[in-house]
């Protein structure tokens, strides 16, 4: 079959299946008096419609910043102006100040559901569509069927289109600076992945390898004569792309100031709720949120993050070439998930992203990381009555990347390149090492199973109320730091030949 | 990919089996709450009130058999919810109960895929070593047949058992694929017990039954050999009919309540044409009789106040009175529907051409029956859809009509699903398969495209049919005037493309009967 009817079935049964899932509940439903997410973009577009810019990052009688204050850089509000300029042409009810506070309704349901559906066959669908097709190896097969595990990656739509929220924007956006990278088009890469940045802060977990691996570029090509004229581009790009997004907000520094303030709250604890990051971890031993002041919270987490991400940050400027750039993705996203302030949960989609993109070169590694993180997820998916999409995406998941990918089958020792393990920690040669990682995955897919289903049939102990999401996040926690290990020793780890021949770009 | 022989039906089975469970929390149809009925009725009343009961509207119409299912599925319910099975509660819809029905359908889905893999043995000696899964016949039938738009859209979203039925109907099929008659003929039996709509088809299996199956051998050309005809062979097949119908209608027949059974699986009240009116001739027939009733009436030559006043679109079984032709009667379609199978019984009794003769035949039957029956449901073109896939893997032409008649069956789905919820659903589902078939028997038939100028450009008019009915018609300022607009166009349009597709699988049955016979 042609490869383009094979990759429209592909995007349209990712679209098929995100609509199944976007059929139940969202985030906050009927529950006042803060219901959640959903709500908290219904109330930006009332926001940003009805009040004038400079009102909007603000906290007044019309505004009131403790009920879902807008906490997202300027492209966020642009573009639930846009999305509220829609609905009022609809029905004005849906944005009206202050009375629509907490609207429910099928019709509004709808409507949202399709903003989100819109904004991913815009952004995030054709990035993903051109990625697989142009910047992956082997054969159209091969291809396609990476387009389509990646398409069905549960995380984003149980997030997307479940809980509700944005993702396929921010993450879309970034995608397309990896594809202008992939493709050599820096300065258009740069100005997507600005783009991306200036629609959620988030995105700064991506910056530091996008810097490094830029800046590493011009240095390569010289930094007198081309290396220079590149930068200078690059560098025109960015500060013309923010300076396009922030344009309302410059006329005064107070603004400025205002917006920066709501998007880096630092008056925030640790860690909120049940995370799988270490201090989350840490604290179940040791209570470091009661122990340490907010200050020390701050060092701490600043001195650990910066540990984790900037070897492999630094490797990548040495290093410039696609594939470490893919690593370094991984690393530096994972690593601020690890040790950074104030993270949330959802945040893991920031380090799924950069996974996704290499299931063609690592299939085993990385549908075993989707996987988690994807369950490390549920405490929040059941609280939005998610269970039943979350299991059947992630079972359909499973199934569809085990076997389009032989994930199984690429999991000999070479292929996994424990060969650095095996010198680091003194393995007997007997030692079969794909097999024991093959036994690890098992176990570890029986615990995830296991621990899903005891979430949702037992009932926790009276006198530890939160044990299943503990379980749940601790789990996660450790699959978690044993990707982020791997895949840092990847990028260290000496050339593999076949990587090493990769079009070094 | 795994090249080796079957490993990719499972994942194919698993895959549509998770995607089926997305949808349970989408619009559901009143045949919800007629199952969720009948699990009432069979749990909690004895066996001789089942087909008395009718303190709800949905009374018990489906054979006996479909009964003791239904029974037998509600003492897996009350563990779900206990109250769903209590006949006072009208339109229960718990979650419990939503998502134990729901399940029931996916689960017993189990014998379509049993009869999928069977199909796709029988097919898949062509072309069976291809290294390419994708261009295998077996697999381009499992796809066809367990990810048919039709069925997953009226068994998973509008709610019905129908994979369950046509999971007995091709595996009856797949038997005499295989030459194994009496389990074909039992599996049929059983059919007919569990729903009376494939009573369509039944002269089909009569006529080839008897002639290939009890007449041992044919002449040299193919003609009947009377002195071959054997009496076990045809008391087996009697014994074995006799058996089942016994078991299912034994207890009712010794109860005395047989009439009344009777009378309840075949209610003749009912009008010519459902409220949708089903894409077949009657609909052609009632839209030239609207249009003959207005320029009638534009050109004085009839007068307005002497029409009967019938409404197209009110009601769900209303009596349509026709205006300028003659009106119709069910003897009619009676006579019509005989009239139109019998020359293909004939051709099957006089040439018989084997199981796949047998197969075109039955198509025919189903085609037939939708074509001129009383009160077809538009969900019957399935009858006729599925079994074709069949065919369509084996043969180009056939995968030609397949292709017409496919896309312009499901899309007369569409009104089914009528919320603006499952508009994406149906639209996406619609296109994967459309795409799908269309690649991949293409590829499957080298040699250019399978359809031809004129049937193109008919598909084309679907899809403007279908921009006009869905989008643009919702938003224009008729919609309030006329409101049945969509609904006729999409009847009338698609009756065309049916009616072709049935003429044509007739041309290709009658064309291999003057041919001399390889098979």
């Amino acid at each position: 079959m042609q490869t383009w009817s094979l990759v429209s079935i592909c995007v349209l049964l990712g679209v098929a299946v995100r609509w199944g899932v976007s059929l139940n509940s969202y985030s906050g439903a009927g529950k006042p008096p803060m219901f959640g997410d959903y709500e908290a973009q219904r109330h930006w577009q009332e926001v940003t419609y009805n009040l004038p810019i400079r009102e909007w990052y603000f906290n007044s009688t019309d505004n009131d910043l403790a009920y879902w204050g807008l906490d997202y850089p300027p492209l966020t509000a642009y573009h639930s102006w846009l999305c509220a300029y829609i609905a009022n042409i609809i029905d004005p009810e849906w944005v009206k100040l202050h009375k629509s506070r907490g609207y429910e309704s099928p019709e509004h349901k709808l409507f949202m559901r399709t903003t989100v559906l819109v904004a991913d066959l815009l952004i995030f669908i054709p990035a993903v569509v051109l990625y697989c097709l142009y910047l992956t190896d082997g054969s159209s097969k091969k291809k396609v069927s990476v387009l389509l595990c990646i398409l069905l990656y549960p995380g984003l739509i149980l997030i997307d289109y479940g809980h509700f929220q944005y993702n396929g924007v921010s993450l879309g956006l970034a995608l397309w600076g990896v594809l202008g990278l992939g493709l050599g088009w820096d300065a258009l890469a740069s100005i997507a992945f600005s783009l991306a940045l200036n629609y959620k802060q988030m995105e700064l977990y991506h910056a530091l390898p996008f810097f490094c691996y830029l800046l590493g570029k011009c240095i390569k090509a010289g930094l007198i004569g081309r290396g220079f004229l590149l930068l200078v581009r690059i560098a025109a790009a960015v500060v013309v792309t923010f300076a396009l997004c922030w344009l309302p907000f410059l006329s005064d520094p107070v603004q400025a100031l205002q917006v920066v303030r709501r998007i880096f709250p630092v008056a925030r604890g640790l860690f909120e709720d049940k995370v799988a990051n270490t201090w989350c971890s840490l604290n179940v031993l040791i209570k470091i949120r009661s122990l340490l002041s907010a200050d020390a919270q701050l060092h701490l987490s600043l001195v650990f993050t910066l540990l984790a991400v900037l070897p492999s940050s630094i490797k990548l400027l040495t290093r410039p070439t696609f594939w470490h750039f893919k690593l370094a993705l991984v690393n530096s996203s994972l690593g601020f998930f690890l040790f950074s302030y104030q993270v949330h949960e959802k945040s893991i989609l920031l380090a799924a992203l950069p996974v996704c993109l290499l299931l063609n070169d690592l299939p085993f590694m990385s549908v075993w990381f989707l996987l988690a993180s994807t369950f490390s997820m549920l405490p929040l998916l059941l609280k939005d009555g998610l269970l039943a999409p979350y299991v059947v995406t992630s079972t359909g998941f499973l199934l569809i990347s085990i076997y389009l990918l032989s994930a199984l089958d690429h999991s000999t020792e070479d292929e996994l390149q424990l060969s650095t393990y095996r010198k680091l920690f003194f393995f007997p040669l007997k030692l079969d090492l794909g097999c024991l990682a093959r036994w690890k995955f098992y176990i570890s897919v029986a615990a995830m199973v296991g621990l899903s289903i005891a979430s949702v049939t037992l009932d926790p102990p009276s006198h530890l109320p939160d044990l299943f999401p503990v379980l749940v996040s601790t789990t996660s926690y450790l699959l978690f730091l044993g990707t982020f290990i791997h895949f840092n020793i990847l990028q260290f780890s000496g050339p593999n030949s076949k990587k090493s021949q990769k079009k070094s770009n | 990919m795994a090249a080796d022989g079957w490993s990719w039906f499972p994942v194919l089975a698993t895959g549509v089996s998770l995607f089926k469970c997305l949808f349970i929390n989408s619009y559901r149809s009143t045949d919800f709450e007629v199952h969720r009925n009948w699990l009432a009725i069979t749990h909690s009343l004895p066996v001789s009130r089942w087909y008395h009961e009718n303190s709800s509207e949905w009374t018990l119409d489906y054979p006996p058999l479909f009964a003791w299912f239904e029974f037998g599925l509600s003492h897996v319910a009350q563990h779900f919810d206990r109250n769903m099975l209590l006949l006072q509660k009208q339109n229960y819809a718990s979650p419990a109960t939503v998502l134990f029905q729901r399940l029931s359908v996916i689960f017993t889905d189990v014998i379509f895929i049993l009869a999928t893999r069977e199909c796709c043995r029988c097919v898949q000696k062509q072309k069976a070593s291809q290294k390419d899964v994708l261009s295998r016949p077996a697999f381009i039938l499992a796809v066809l047949l367990l990810w048919n738009f039709g069925l997953l859209i009226v068994d998973h979203i509008h709610f019905q058992y129908n994979g369950f039925l046509f999971g007995f109907l091709l595996l009856s099929v797949a038997k005499h694929l295989q030459a194994q008659h009496l389990q074909g003929a039992l599996l049929f039996a059983i059919l007919l017990n569990l729903k009376h709509i494939y009573l369509y088809v039944a002269p089909a299996y009569g006529v080839y039954l008897l002639r290939s199956y009890c007449f041992t051998e044919s002449s040299a050309d193919g003609g009947i050999r009377w002195r071959s005809f054997s009496l076990l062979r045809l008391l087996a097949l009697g014994s074995v009919v006799i058996a089942v119908c016994a078991v299912s209608f034994g207890p009712f027949i010794v109860m005395g309540q047989l009439p009344q059974v009777l009378s309840r699986l075949f209610p003749f009240k009912r009008g010519l044409c459902h409220a949708y009116w089903a894409p077949n001739a009657w609909a052609l027939y009632n839209a030239l009789d609207k249009v003959l009733a207005t320029l009638g009436v534009r050109l004085k030559l009839l007068k307005e106040a002497e029409l009967p006043q019938a409404s197209m679109t009110g009601g769900l079984v209303q009596e349509f009175q026709h205006s300028v032709l003659p009106s119709v009667s069910p003897s009619v379609t009676l006579v019509c529907t005989l009239l139109s199978i019998l020359p293909a019984l004939a051709s099957i009794w006089r040439r018989p051409r084997g199981a796949r003769g047998f197969l075109r035949c039955l198509l025919l039957c189903a085609l037939g029956s939708f074509m001129f029956g009383w009160h077809v449901h538009e969900k019957a073109i399935l009858i006729a859809i599925l079994p074709l896939s069949i065919l369509a893997v084996e043969s180009r032409e056939d995968a030609g009509i397949f292709l017409l008649l496919s896309t312009t069956g499901h899309y007369s789905l569409f009104p089914l699903l009528f919320t603006p919820a499952e508009l994406p659903i149906k639209v996406c589902l619609m296109l994967m398969f459309s795409l799908f078939s269309f690649s991949a028997l293409r590829k499957l038939h080298s040699g250019g495209s399978l359809l031809r100028p004129v049937e193109l450009v008919y598909l084309l008019g679907l899809g403007l049919v279908a921009l006009f009915s869905e989008v643009l018609f919702p938003l224009s300022p008729w919609k309030l005037r006329l409101p049945f607009l969509p609904l006729l166009a999409t009847s009338v349009y698609c009756s065309v493309g049916v009616s072709y597709s049935f003429l044509r699988l007739y041309a290709t049955l009658l064309h291999s009967d003057s041919k001399p016979k390889q098979h």
